[in-house]
């Protein structure tokens, strides 16, 4: 004890030319080495709590509750050394039962938090025994041992989570070159739970970034190896599904404890600043649909009125074998009659007379001036 | 010391506290995810702690309670997981001198702890020192593979050398790579994209005047196909008979000229006759 005094006098000394030091002194008078030494306690200035004489310690202030107390409280339990001496005042608890209740309490409670564990169904539980794996805990209320022994953490493990590439879901563009050296705009999300509690509590560091990582690393992978036409277009499901395996063979790698249930690509477009050419391309394919349309209208109809008079000849034809020389002297009286029913006629016999034709008058011609002579040569 | 020491509840306190201080500093759990080196006055002492193993099943570890000498070990807790090194958006120039932009990871598992202690003093250490060796390797290995390299199944190939190269520069600091990833190698923003882009739209044009030109070869195809076919649909059947083809059109012809299939044609028409026509030839009478 002397020896610590000794140690504050000097410490003391060392602050002697700082009179606001923390042990030191505060009092107005500066004299610092004397302070420090005689132990400035019992005067009004700050106490330093290191200078009381240790002798005085036990004994130099009265008696407070809180040592009443613990006197009391010792005197009920200090049976088993057989000092105790004082007996407990009549009337009131004893003392003893007091602390064996607080303790009781305390017990209690410590095990109940810390030793009945509570698992959800969807969560498990891991267990460590002074931090070394001891068990994963099945859902229902629990038992391990209490704290500071044991350890659970518990896992969401039924849960699917969500990773949104690019993260706010699409809104903006999430650029990647393809195989053909195009660049498309690739939203896609990836759905995961935990497979393995125990390897996903310890082995991985940042589960949730690995997992991001990994698929970003695999996205980009899958559609370097394809079209960009094959990736906006029919590709897609091929493109999940392989995203799906390789996101999965990283992550055994890595002895995740994660499971990929799923990947959805949400847009595979190509980039905003190309999408006009895009539009262009699609118009051009149906206009060429259309042109090829429309000429198969064409030849149907062609080949079709082909067929139609080929039968309506061959009908003819069929006839006239039968008769040619009155069938063909009667299809020529009829369409001579149909025809020149229709018109105008003038018929001349005279080979010296020459009728005036007012050609450009078209229609006078409707009155014939011409007469018409039906006599025999 | 007697026994009115102990009974003064001061002095039981504060022997409690300097227990409970001892036993803290004396015992350490060691848990699963974590590997210790014990330093005594700065000197390893033994071998690391529930160090990593290969295949190691849980439970069965070097993992739980250790006792130390107090005040005197100090213990360095390494982490066993697998830890992750970033490498973000740098510019690496390809063989072909295209420049690209780089997101990489390496992840990494400290498999020698009482080495990496040494070497790097800290798992922070670790990382820190691991970064430029990551870039380093990334691109030397990118500065040697065209740019094309990337975009085919050979891009495995160039992450798995990328490993190779870390994983000899890492192993002074008792570090297992245990990947490398490229995340992105895009064409960085500014004129290699637009360029890239502008390339796209130009080609996509062309497309589309190549699909154009596409459908009308094929329509006219198709028109000049119908009419081969609507030919030699009318050939097989006049063929017959050459001769009596040519009254017969002839016959629908003049129909169809002179509006007498119920057709309209423009243009009125006036017929001079001399009764020496075939069609008059009875009006002579017969002799």
């Amino acid at each position: 004890m002397t020896i610590l005094q000794g140690w504050f006098q000097r410490f003391a000394i060392l602050n002697s030319d700082n009179p606001k030091g923390p042990w030191g002194g505060g009092g107005p008078d500066k004299s610092g080495p004397d302070k420090g030494g005689s132990g400035s306690g019992n005067d009004g200035g700050p106490r330093n709590p290191w200078s009381v004489p240790p002798a005085a310690r036990p004994r130099g202030a009265g008696p407070s509750a809180l040592d009443e107390f613990l006197r009391r409280a010792r005197g009920g339990g200090g049976g088993g050394s057989g000092g105790g001496g004082r007996s407990p005042i009549p009337g009131t608890p004893s003392p003893r039962a007091l602390w064996m209740l607080g303790t009781g309490l305390i017990v209690v409670a410590w095990l109940g938090l810390t030793s009945i564990h509570a698992i959800a169904p969807q969560q498990r539980g891991v267990v460590t025994y002074f931090g070394r794996y001891a068990g994963t805990l099945e859902p229902g209320y629990r038992l391990t041992l209490p704290a500071p022994f044991a350890d659970v953490t518990k896992v969401d493990v039924q849960n699917f989570r969500t990773e949104n590439f690019p993260e706010n879901g699409g809104e903006t563009e999430n650029l990647m070159l393809t195989g053909d050296r195009n660049i498309m705009n690739l939203s896609f999300s990836v759905r995961w739970n935990i497979s393995s509690p125990d390897d996903y509590v310890f082995q991985i560091k940042d589960p949730q970034n690995t997992v991001r990582a990994t698929a970003e690393s695999a996205m980009r992978e899958v559609v370097a190896n394809m079209t960009l036409d094959q990736a906006i277009g029919s590709g897609r499901p091929r493109i999940e599904a392989q995203v799906q395996d390789r996101m999965q063979h990283i992550l055994d790698e890595y002895k995740a404890g994660i499971r990929i249930q799923g990947v959805a690509i949400n847009k595979a477009v190509a980039p905003q600043a190309v999408s006009e050419a895009f539009k262009e391309v699609t118009a051009a394919q149906q206009d060429a649909v259309a042109a090829r349309t429309s000429a198969q209208g064409y030849a149907r109809q062609l080949v079709a009125g082909a067929e139609g008079e080929a039968a309506q000849f061959d009908k003819q034809y069929g006839q006239y074998k039968l008769a040619p020389e009155v069938t063909r002297r009667r299809m020529y009286y009829e369409t001579m009659e149909a025809v020149l029913a229709k018109t105008d006629k003038t018929i001349v016999e005279t080979p010296g007379v020459l009728p005036y034709l007012p050609l450009s008058q078209g229609k006078k011609l409707a009155e014939p001036d011409v007469t018409v002579n039906g006599a025999a040569k | 010391m007697n026994g009115a020491l102990f009974r003064n509840p001061v002095a039981i306190g504060i022997a409690v506290l300097l227990a409970v201080i001892l036993l803290a500093s004396t015992f350490a759990i060691v848990p699963e995810t974590k590997q210790a080196v014990i330093l005594r006055f700065e000197q390893p002492v033994g071998s690391p702690i529930n160090a990593y193993k290969p295949n190691e099943i849980f439970g069965k570890t070097g993992a739980g309670l250790i006792a130390r000498v107090p005040f005197i070990d100090r213990i360095v807790w390494v982490d066993k997981r697998v830890l992750d090194v970033d490498y973000d958006n740098q510019q690496v120039l390809s063989s072909d001198q295209l420049p690209l932009e780089v997101d990489a990871y390496a992840r990494f598992r400290i498999i020698d702890p009482l080495r990496m202690v040494v070497t790097a003093r800290s798992e922070d250490g670790v990382t820190r020192a691991l970064q430029p060796l990551l870039g380093t390797s990334i691109r030397n290995e990118l500065g040697n593979q065209p740019f094309a390299t990337l975009l085919t199944p050979e891009r495995d190939q160039v992450m798995d050398n990328i490993q190779a190269r870390l994983q000899r520069l890492a192993s002074q600091y008792g570090v297992q790579i245990v990947d490398v990833r490229i995340k992105h190698a895009d064409l960085p923003t500014g004129s290699p994209l637009d360029s890239a882009l502008n390339q796209m739209a130009t080609s996509r044009k062309q497309q589309a005047l190549t699909i154009r030109a596409e459908g009308s070869k094929q329509a006219q195809i198709i028109r000049a196909e119908a009419e081969a076919q609507a030919s030699n649909i009318y050939a097989t059947a006049f063929n017959k008979d050459p001769e009596f083809y040519d009254f017969y059109r002839a016959m629908q012809s003049y129909r169809r000229t002179f509006g007498a299939d119920g057709s309209n044609p423009t243009g009125s028409t006036s017929i001079i006759m001399s009764p020496n026509n075939a069609y008059l030839k009875e009006f002579q009478g017969r002799k």
